[in-house]
């Protein structure tokens, strides 16, 4: 029973890992950039829903606020493509990645000055209750993460196989100039993953923040989530997903089996190893580089 | 404006092209040695932090700035130098032996850690330092024998030649000493750039499969190009934690090192002017805020410092992607054209990006 729980609360917070990891995967599928702000944006969200719920700011209905925290992410992330992401257009990969760092120091320093540096609590629904399977506790946020979790992979999959737009931002990361000919609009393209990018980093604040405390710095679990994309390999959404499980899962066994002091190094050293041994992640897409 | 009119190939290599520039950095340097009796002993030990800085930007620079490979984890590259440092010194070799020795060991370590990473590329092969960068935090912990793990260890007394160097009894000791450590790094870096490796990892940096193709050993520049990089890394970072007087796992967090990085952003990547113009605003930087906010009547805001770098930088990146080097070189190049210099000379080529994913 004990294994079970540690795993299942593994896979909660693997969940939470994945979501982060989608919204990287989601950007680089699209515009091939990595987003160093992903966490950021997810600590954004989770405090935009903290400002919405909480009495002590709006108050409002956790349900109605839901969709105006994801309306608001979506258009934070569109605005952030259309006066600065956009200027990067054609610029390599690491000048995007350098930007998004700052940007993410940008993000929480805005925070700070908004919502405090004290931790706080989201008023949530998902917070209260708890359910027993047999020998098995889980609180009602663990399901609700990876119920959603789960939704929200399927959706960002069929959507980019399926759609018109999902295509077509495929179609632009492959080959900018390309993808002009065929009559793509790169750059609204670019902005719709971009907003795209903040509704999904909303979900997974929200569902961060209904299970514990919040604080700025939680941007932090980024890395972690860097992790995960890794090791399903950027560009891969369900492999985010696997990535931010096996993150999620390994972390409460090491802390339970190995000694303290060893146990936060396991996903770096999984990070590590699978950058050594499969450079491009478990589920690789590049064969080989082309002049 | 000067022309060169060149008569033999050494004169591409010189350190300096003519005895005007030559004259000009001769100056600087005997600015830089009576800088002491200039300033008081607070802006001295300013000075003495931007050259530490200096010479770990310096470090960072050859990898990214001359080799194009983008490191977020040269904490961990000063920690290991600093806690070398110590260790060393514990075992009664002098400061000098056992700061240099700290320096080429780290660089070896740096080189041996860059064979995996060879294969990586481009965010790969950042997201593998940051890791490192925060590995490098829980080793210090785990290692806690030789390194006081959260506890830290407090920076031993430095002895040089039966003089000491004491931040507090005599700050222009410190200063001499970091000016030294820059200068030595500075002479390094510039004649490497001078010697085909130099030219070599500016090859991979522009393009690695036409650098193979010109017959470089993409591999072993790749390595040396950690190696150097780590080495002044740990130089620096060994000054750092001396010069802190005390220092734990927390001082050579992973921040440390995307600071680093940005400040050879913003000083001007791929230029030795660069480093130290970056090293300039990251020293300075909280004084002027501090300053700013004084005198506007404000008490100190949380995270203001790291906010107003973040909006520097992407005001950097957005605008000027040389940094405060290259707009240097934009107004002396403008200067020495007056007025026949054109808008457009600097003006970005327009790129389209290609990935070499095929699904």
């Amino acid at each position: 029973m004990d294994v079970l729980q540690l795993l299942l609360s593994g896979l909660a917070n693997g969940c939470v890992y994945g979501l982060v990891a989608l919204g990287f995967v989601l950007i680089y599928k699209a515009t091939e950039a990595v987003n160093f702000a992903q966490g950021d944006f997810m600590m954004l969200g989770a405090y935009v829903m903290v400002g919405l719920v909480n009495p002590e700011f709006l108050g409002l209905n956790f349900w109605v606020a839901v969709p105006l925290a994801l309306l608001i992410l979506g258009a934070l992330g569109y605005l952030l493509d259309l006066t600065v992401i956009r200027f990067m257009f054609g610029q390599s990969q690491t000048s995007v990645v350098i930007l998004t760092i700052a940007l993410g120091y940008v993000i929480r320093f805005a925070a700070g000055l908004i919502w405090g540096h004290e931790p706080v609590n989201l008023h949530s629904p998902l917070a209260l209750g708890d359910v027993r399977m047999g020998g098995v506790v889980l609180s009602l946020a663990d399901i609700a993460v990876i119920v959603v979790t789960l939704l929200m992979t399927l959706f960002l999959f069929q959507f980019f196989q399926r759609t018109k737009l999902g295509l077509a931002m495929q179609a632009a990361s492959q080959n900018q100039m390309a993808a002009y000919y065929m009559g793509i609009p790169v750059r609204r393209v670019q902005g719709a993953v971009w907003a795209l990018a903040g509704v999904v980093a909303c979900v997974a604040g929200i569902l961060y923040a209904s299970k514990g405390t919040l604080a700025i710095s939680a941007g932090f679990i980024g890395i972690k989530a860097f992790a995960a994309a890794v090791i399903g390999g950027f560009g891969s959404l369900p492999g985010a997903l696997m990535g931010g499980i096996i993150v999620g899962v390994i972390e409460p066994f090491a802390a339970r089996y190995l000694p303290t002091g060893y146990s936060q190094i396991a996903p770096y050293a999984l990070l590590i190893l699978v950058l050594v041994f499969r450079p491009h992640g478990l589920f690789a897409q590049v064969r080989v580089k082309k002049v | 404006m000067r022309f060169h009119f060149k008569t033999s190939y050494d004169q591409d290599i010189r350190l300096f092209p003519d005895w005007w520039n030559f004259s000009l950095y001769a100056l600087l340097l005997v600015l830089l040695l009576v800088m002491p009796w200039l300033i008081d002993d607070f802006y001295l030990g300013e000075m003495t932090n931007v050259l530490i800085w200096a010479v770990a930007g310096l470090g960072l620079m050859i990898l990214t700035g001359q080799t194009g490979l983008v490191s977020l984890g040269h904490s961990a590259f000063m920690a290991l130098g600093c806690y070398l440092t110590v260790n060393f010194m514990d075992t009664g070799m002098p400061f000098l032996l056992a700061f240099v020795l700290a320096g080429v060991v780290t660089g070896v370590v740096g080189a041996i850690v860059a064979i995996p990473a060879l294969k990586l590329h481009g965010v790969y092969l950042s997201i593998f330092t940051l890791a490192l960068a925060i590995l490098a935090d829980d080793i210090i912990v785990i290692l806690d024998h030789w390194t006081g793990g959260v506890n830290g260890i407090y920076a031993p007394e430095i002895w040089i030649f039966g003089f000491e160097i004491n931040r507090w009894a005599m700050p222009a000791s410190w200063y001499y000493l970091a000016l030294g450590t820059a200068l030595f790094v500075t002479l390094i870096y510039r004649n490497l750039l001078r010697a085909p490796l130099g030219r070599a990892f500016a090859a991979v940096r522009d393009s690695e499969i036409s650098a193979q193709a010109m017959g470089v050993d993409v591999a072993r520049t790749k390595t040396l190009a950690f190696g150097f990089s780590c080495a002044f890394a740990g130089m620096g970072g060994a000054l750092m934690g001396l010069f802190a007087g005390a220092f734990n796992n927390e001082t050579f967090n992973f921040l440390l090192a995307i600071q680093l990085l940005m400040m050879i952003i913003i000083g001007g990547l791929g230029f030795i002017h660069g480093a130290f113009l970056g090293a300039i605003v990251i020293a300075f930087l909280p004084q002027l805020l501090a300053i700013g906010t004084d005198t506007l009547g404000i008490n100190s805001v949380p995270g203001l410092e790291t906010g107003v770098f973040g909006m520097i930088l992407i005001a950097f990146i957005l605008f000027e992607p040389m940094g405060l080097y290259g707009r240097w070189l934009k107004i002396r190049t403008w200067l020495e054209l007056f007025p026949f210099a054109r808008r457009d000379m600097f003006r970005r080529q327009k790129t389209y990006l290609k990935t070499e994913r095929l699904r």
